[in-house]
Formats: C-alpha cells, sequence, structure tokens
C-alpha cells in the first residue's frame, strides 16, 4: 500500500502539515470541543447547585452531573486535546508524514467509542461515583469498560506519536535535535505511557469486579494505584500545557529557549519524579507510613516542583529576552507593558502561566506537605487547587492555541475576532476567582462532592459561618462568569470552523514528498551566540527575575501561614 | 532558533546556562529543600502529626469493640434516633465507626484530656472531618485507625462525613462535646 506523502504548506505560518496528520489534529480537537461543550453545560449545572442560595438539583442528579463532569472535561477534553498537539508536535513540528495513519484512527475511534460508552453508564443513573471511583462503592461495568477502552485507544495514540519520531528520524526530516516544543511532547507522552499503565493496573481488576469476578478489592490498594494512574494523568496536562506556553512564546513573539539545557532538563525532571507526587492523595490515610509518605511527597525532594519553578521563569524569560531584542528594552517591564495584550493567543497562555504558578502551583505544594494536608483534605479547597492547575493552566492554554490553530490548521478566519480578545480574559478571570473563593471556603472546612453544607435532614447538622456560605456565593458568581467565557470560546471555535470564512490560497497543491525534507545540515556556530547588550547588570531577562521573586515570596509567606495556622488545631499523634 | 524548531546547535546540552536561570535555580532549590526538612522536623518539634497506627479489622470485630464502649460509659441519648453520647475515661481507646450514613457514638471528650480514638468505616470510604477545627482524616473500610488526640477547648464540634458516600452524604453530620474535666 502506498504511503500518503501529501504535505502543505500554511502559507501565513509557513508550518507544513501531512495530509491524513492534518485531518486527525482536526478532529480529535473537535473531539475535545465536543466533549468540553458537554462538560461545559454540566459545569453549569454543578455551579448553580453549589450556589446555597440557588440549589438547582436534586443530590441525585447533582452526584450524577458532577460524575460526568469530571470524567468529560478532565478525561475526554484534555486527552482528546493532547493527542491533537502530540501529532502536531511530531508530525508538523518535525515537517514529518504521520507514522500508521489508520491505526492512529483505529486509536480515535476507540477513543470515541470509550468516551461515549462511558457517559452511557453515567448518565444511565447507576454509575455516580464520581470521577475517581473509590471502591467499594461501585460503578455499572460499562462505566469501567468505557475507560479502559478510551485508554487503550490513547496508549495506540501515543505509540503513533513515538512512530511519528522514528520516521522523522529515519527520513532525516530535521537537522540535528528534535524541537523543544517536540520534547515536551515526547516528555507528555513518556508519562501517558506510565499512565495508562497503571490505570490498566487498577481498572481492569475493578471491571473484572463489577461483573463478578473478582470478590474484593482493598479500598487503600485502590487509592494507591489508582491516584498512579489519576494524578499522573494530571502530568500530563503539565507537560503539555508548558510544552503549549513554549510553542506560543514562539509563534507570537520568534522567543528561542533562554538555554536549550535548561528547559530540558526540567522536562527530563517531570519524567524522573512527577508520578511520585501521587502519594500525595494519600496524606491523611491509615495504613501508609510518614517515611513513605514525606519521601514521596516530596517528589522525591521537591525535585518536579523545582522543574516547574524553572519552566515558570524560563517561558517569560524567553519572552522577555525576544521583546528587548526588538527594541522594547526600557526598564524592568517595558516588554511586558508593550506585549500584545489583544491577541488572545498571548493573553491566554500568560494568563495560563500566572495562574497556575500562583494559585495552582502554591496551593498545590501547600496541601502536598505531609501535615499540612491534614487541614485541607478532600475539602473544596482541593477542587480549588486543581481548576487553577487543569482549567487555568492546561485549558486556557489549550484555548490559546486554538485561536492560531484555526487559520493555520482549519483555514478558516475567526468568525468573532472582537469576541475572542476578550474571551480570554472573562474566562482566565472567571477561573481564577472560582478558584481563590473555593479555597476560602475550603479553609473554613466546606467539604468537596457534598450537596448541601446546611445539612437538611441531618439529625445533628453542622452550621457553617456566614462567610463560608459567602464564599460559595462568590464562587458560583465566578463560575458562571468562567461558563460564559467558555460559552464564548465554543460558540467562536465551532462557529468559525464549520462556518467561518475560507481562507483561500490561489494556486494552492498539495506538494507529494518522496524523502526527507530537511535541509542540508549547517555546522553549527563555534561559539554559541550571546544576547548582546540587552537587559540590565548582566540579567537578560531582569524583569522575569523580578516577578519570580515576587512569586517566590509568595509561596514562602503563604507556606508558612499554613503551618502557623496548623500549630493552632488540636494535637494530633 | 526557536522553540518550535530544531535547536541550532546539534548538542544543545553545551549551551552555557544563562545567568537569570543559573540564579533562580539555585534560590529555588534552596526553597525545595527548606520544603522537604519542613516535613521531618514537624514530626520532631511539632504538635499535629497524623498517626501512622493502623490495623486491618473487620466491621464484625469494630462494632463489637465500639458496642462495649457504648454500653460501660453511654451518659445520656441525643435526638429522637436515641444516639447514645459517650463520655469515655480519659487517656483510654475511644471508637468511632463510620457507616452510611451516621457517625456512631456521639463522644463527649475533656478539654486537655489525651485519647487514642479507633476511627474505621464498616461499608464505603468515608472522610473524618472536625468542624470548626478543620482536622480532615480519609476512613477506610478494613482499616482501624488509631489517632492520639487532645481536645484543646471546650464546647460543640460537628464531625461531619466528606468523602462522596452516596446519595445521603450530606446528611452524614454528628457532634463532639468538649466539657471541662469532672472534678472527682
Amino acid at each position: 500500500m502506498a504511503v500518503n506523502r501529501n504535505f502543505r504548506t500554511c502559507p501565513s505560518t509557513g508550518l507544513v502539515y501531512h495530509e491524513p496528520a492534518e485531518k486527525l489534529i482536526r478532529w480529535n480537537a473537535v473531539a475535545g470541543v465536543v466533549s468540553l461543550l458537554v462538560g461545559g453545560i454540566l459545569a453549569l449545572l454543578v455551579t448553580l447547585t453549589r450556589w446555597p442560595a440557588v440549589k438547582l438539583l436534586p443530590p441525585d442528579w447533582f452526584y450524577l452531573v458532577l460524575t460526568a463532569h469530571g470524567l468529560d472535561m478532565l478525561v475526554f477534553w484534555i486527552i482528546f486535546f493532547e493527542i491533537a498537539v502530540l501529532y502536531f508536535a511530531a508530525s508538523t513540528l518535525l515537517k514529518c508524514r504521520l507514522a500508521t495513519p489508520r491505526v492512529a484512527w483505529v486509536a480515535f475511534w476507540l477513543m470515541i467509542i470509550g468516551a461515549i460508552t462511558n457517559n452511557i453508564a453515567v448518565f444511565k443513573g447507576d454509575s455516580s461515583v464520581m470521577f475517581t471511583s473509590y471502591v467499594p462503592m461501585g460503578a455499572h461495568p460499562l462505566f469501567y469498560l468505557g475507560l479502559i477502552l478510551f485508554a487503550v485507544g490513547a496508549l495506540v495514540a501515543c505509540f503513533v506519536f513515538f512512530g511519528t519520531l522514528v520516521v522523522g528520524k529515519a527520513e532525516k526530516t530535521y537537522n540535528g535535535s528534535i524541537p523543544l516544543v517536540t520534547f515536551g511532547a515526547v516528555t507528555a507522552a513518556i508519562i501517558a505511557v506510565f499512565t495508562i499503565a497503571a490505570g490498566a493496573i487498577i481498572l481492569i481488576p475493578t471491571f473484572l469486579w463489577s461483573v463478578g469476578l473478582v470478590s474484593h478489592i482493598d479500598s487503600l490498594m485502590y487509592r494507591t494505584v489508582w491516584w498512579a494512574f489519576g494524578h499522573s494523568s494530571q502530568q500530563i496536562n503539565v507537560a503539555a500545557h508548558v510544552s503549549v506556553w513554549y510553542a506560543i512564546a514562539a509563534i507570537v513573539f520568534g522567543a528561542k529557549p533562554m538555554s536549550e539545557k535548561v528547559s530540558r532538563g526540567a522536562f527530563v525532571l517531570y519524567i524522573l519524579f512527577l508520578q511520585l507526587a501521587s502519594a500525595h492523595h494519600l496524606l491523611a490515610d491509615p495504613g501508609l507510613t510518614s517515611n513513605w509518605k514525606i519521601f514521596n511527597t516530596s517528589y522525591a525532594m521537591y525535585l518536579a516542583v523545582l522543574a516547574s519553578m524553572v519552566h515558570g521563569l524560563t517561558v517569560p524569560g524567553a519572552i522577555e529576552v525576544a521583546q528587548r531584542e526588538k527594541g522594547f528594552n526600557k526598564g524592568l517591564f517595558e516588554w511586558l507593558r508593550k506585549a500584545p495584550w489583544g491577541n488572545p493567543c498571548f493573553s491566554g497562555m500568560f494568563m495560563s502561566l500566572v495562574g497556575f504558578g500562583f494559585l495552582g502551583g502554591i496551593s498545590g505544594v501547600m496541601m502536598g506537605t505531609e501535615q499540612l494536608n491534614l487541614i485541607i483534605h478532600n475539602t473544596i479547597y482541593v477542587p480549588g487547587h486543581f481548576h487553577a492547575t487543569v482549567v487555568v493552566g492546561t485549558t486556557l492554554a489549550f484555548m490559546a492555541l486554538t485561536y492560531f490553530l484555526i487559520p493555520t490548521l482549519f483555514r478558516r478566519e475567526l468568525m468573532f475576532p472582537g469576541m475572542a480578545k476578550w474571551q480570554t480574559y472573562i474566562y482566565g478571570l472567571g477561573m481564577m476567582g472560582f478558584s481563590v473563593f473555593m479555597m476560602g471556603a475550603g479553609t473554613l472546612g466546606v467539604p468537596r462532592r457534598h450537596w448541601d453544607m446546611a445539612f437538611s435532614g441531618a439529625a445533628l447538622p453542622h452550621e457553617f459561618p456566614g462567610t463560608a456560605y459567602l464564599m460559595m456565593g462568590l464562587m458560583a458568581v465566578s463560575g458562571v462568569l468562567a461558563v460564559v467565557g467558555g460559552g464564548m470560546y465554543l460558540l467562536n471555535t465551532v462557529g468559525s470552523v464549520f462556518f467561518g470564512k475560507k481562507i483561500q490560497t490561489p494556486g494552492f497543491v498539495r506538494v507529494p514528498i518522496k524523502e526527507g525534507m530537511a535541509p542540508a545540515p549547517v555546522p553549527a556556530a563555534v561559539a554559541p551566540a550571546g544576547h548582546g547588550t540587552i537587559g540590565i547588570g548582566g540579567f537578560v531577562a531582569p524583569g522575569t527575575f523580578v516577578l519570580a521573586m515576587v512569586f517566590l515570596t509568595s509561596f514562602v509567606l503563604y507556606y508558612f501561614v499554613n503551618w502557623k495556622y496548623l500549630s493552632t488545631v488540636w494535637p494530633l499523634k | 532558533m526557536s522553540a518550535i524548531q530544531s535547536p541550532a546547535q546539534r548538542v544543545w546540552w553545551k549551551q552555557p546556562l544563562d545567568r537569570v536561570e543559573g540564579t533562580w535555580i539555585v534560590i529555588a532549590f534552596v526553597w525545595c529543600m527548606v520544603m522537604f526538612f519542613m516535613m521531618p522536623y514537624w514530626h520532631v518539634y511539632g504538635k499535629q502529626n497524623l498517626s501512622n497506627e493502623a490495623y486491618r479489622s473487620s466491621p464484625e470485630a469494630f462494632l463489637a469493640k465500639a458496642q462495649a464502649m457504648v454500653d460501660k460509659h453511654t451518659v445520656r441519648t441525643v435526638t429522637e434516633q436515641n444516639i447514645p453520647v459517650v463520655h469515655p475515661v480519659p487517656g483510654s481507646d475511644v471508637y468511632l465507626v463510620a457507616r452510611l450514613w451516621q457517625w456512631w457514638p456521639v463522644l463527649e471528650l475533656e478539654e486537655g484530656q489525651t485519647y487514642r480514638l479507633h476511627i474505621m468505616s464498616t461499608d464505603w470510604l468515608h472522610g473524618f472531618s472536625l468542624q470548626p477545627e478543620n482536622i480532615n482524616i480519609q476512613v477506610h473500610p478494613g482499616y482501624e485507625h488509631v489517632v492520639t488526640m487532645t481536645p484543646t477547648k471546650e464546647g460543640t464540634y460537628s464531625i461531619i462525613c466528606n468523602e462522596y458516600c452516596g446519595i445521603n452524604h450530606h446528611t452524614m453530620a454528628s457532634k463532639l462535646y468538649v466539657v471541662k474535666p469532672k472534678k472527682s
């Protein structure tokens, strides 16, 4: 069978798309956005139910909708989009044909069937077990089966990605090493393989248990292995959205990594240490020793946290250097003031970076500390934290990337460019508020995954202080704002992709390419070129450094405030 | 070369470190070490550490121990369901059963006294959440967790469930009374 070697070059960006890869990237992205649409409607219902003044749904529907919201957002939306990013990072950035497109389609349809099966199980009403599906609470067998099929599809897609890297190397479509963004995508894919393996180890026995073939599954064993899947899948997101940050910095500013060594080294730290982090979900569990908890949650001495702190500096640092070289070299922050704040691609990415670091990062490290976890475990602080990492961090970064992909990948003009400018702000600020108010309510003890903070019908109800109700109200208002921002994104994306004005390129043809496309290798410069005369006091990115110090100060203060707070609660041994 | 192109030098790891990056890596690394050492430090000098003591148990065995305590130390009952309120001997072993959708029995402890609180679920996962102290512990079926606890101030506290446990999860709430020590 002949291999399809047809490519097209995007006239505006110069990117090269392999015909089958282009189609697969589009379809995976569309499947992701459809999941986001479903998950977004469910998000509104969840928010309106947890708004004490509204309390929209009855409890059975609330738990059903919350389960579906978690799965559609955290699994289906994000992973479909990530597969699109993987194919883009391999095929498009390496100017390489995608390996085995047919297998990639099998992967796609497995994921679709899995996602639909899982959703059917949830909406039937007998699988409201939440995203985590902790045993011994059982779901319908189709619930687990759907997840397993989806995971198998995602695993196959990862191997198509690895295969494409091999093809690129063999057919010499690029010179030297792979680009940094592709390197980040490799990181994400390696973590994905580990994650899916862990998922299989726990979900397959649970599926067998649900059909009666396995008699007992230990709840602590389940939580331990499940989180190797559940938390690691969030690390795929981190690796993927950090890659997207680098990509957007490169696309919008032509930014180069400050040094390849540091950025790539930080990705390697993710591969080596992130998986251990899943232990921080078990800090309040019996049956595990403190030594085990401390070693694992310190992410083997916080080396993965270090990696995120490095990316948090090098991404804006690379932007600062690029801006200064363009002439925005005055003072500390001219480069930032004169950044294209009206470009949703940049504004979305920058808010993702700031929100992920300040809200998601700091809160995550705080609650991942063995003793501090006692004062927030299972409160609504936890979803507050992960909405800052996964939604402000990952989803907002993916949204920002979409505004770049619509013209270059889908060849359509944005339907509402004015709306796009505002969308990232409305969504980003709404979501940041949502996270902050959840964290506020969590420090007052409001539980997560809970239908009624007034405990109606309980024999001995607890009365939360008025501030907690205020926090939950503010959370809901911010949540509604974020849903509006999400709706604007969906309207613009779906509208543009299906009804937007086509971008016509005169004389457009796909060019068949037989073998590699890389130009003849150029010998590397003897000494690497320096950054010239930009920056202040020998620092090429002083503004970023100042921002990093602001970040560190907030981190240190917040961290010790929580120790102070812990020291006032009842002594425990 | 930008981040979406191959690096200019094939051997990218020989590219020298930028000064901003080098400085930041050192600072961040030091901070990570501080955070790491805080945990062992608190085990030695801090007063709030979650116990590592846990035993495998069965619902029957655990319920029997809780029942024995209730039979011996019940001082009164609360609500129409006559939930027993237990006032155990300070320093003794105290049992708290988590089950759908109830904490059983209600405990009355003395201020400033230390108790060995045994918590276990007899069915699904539950979450022990003491309010407004905001102490939160995961409760597993089959794992009897022994937490040594010292109430510091008299008052009426609540124990709520903060691990989703089904349709009536929101009704799983109870009280914990802390009283001044009895003069004897």
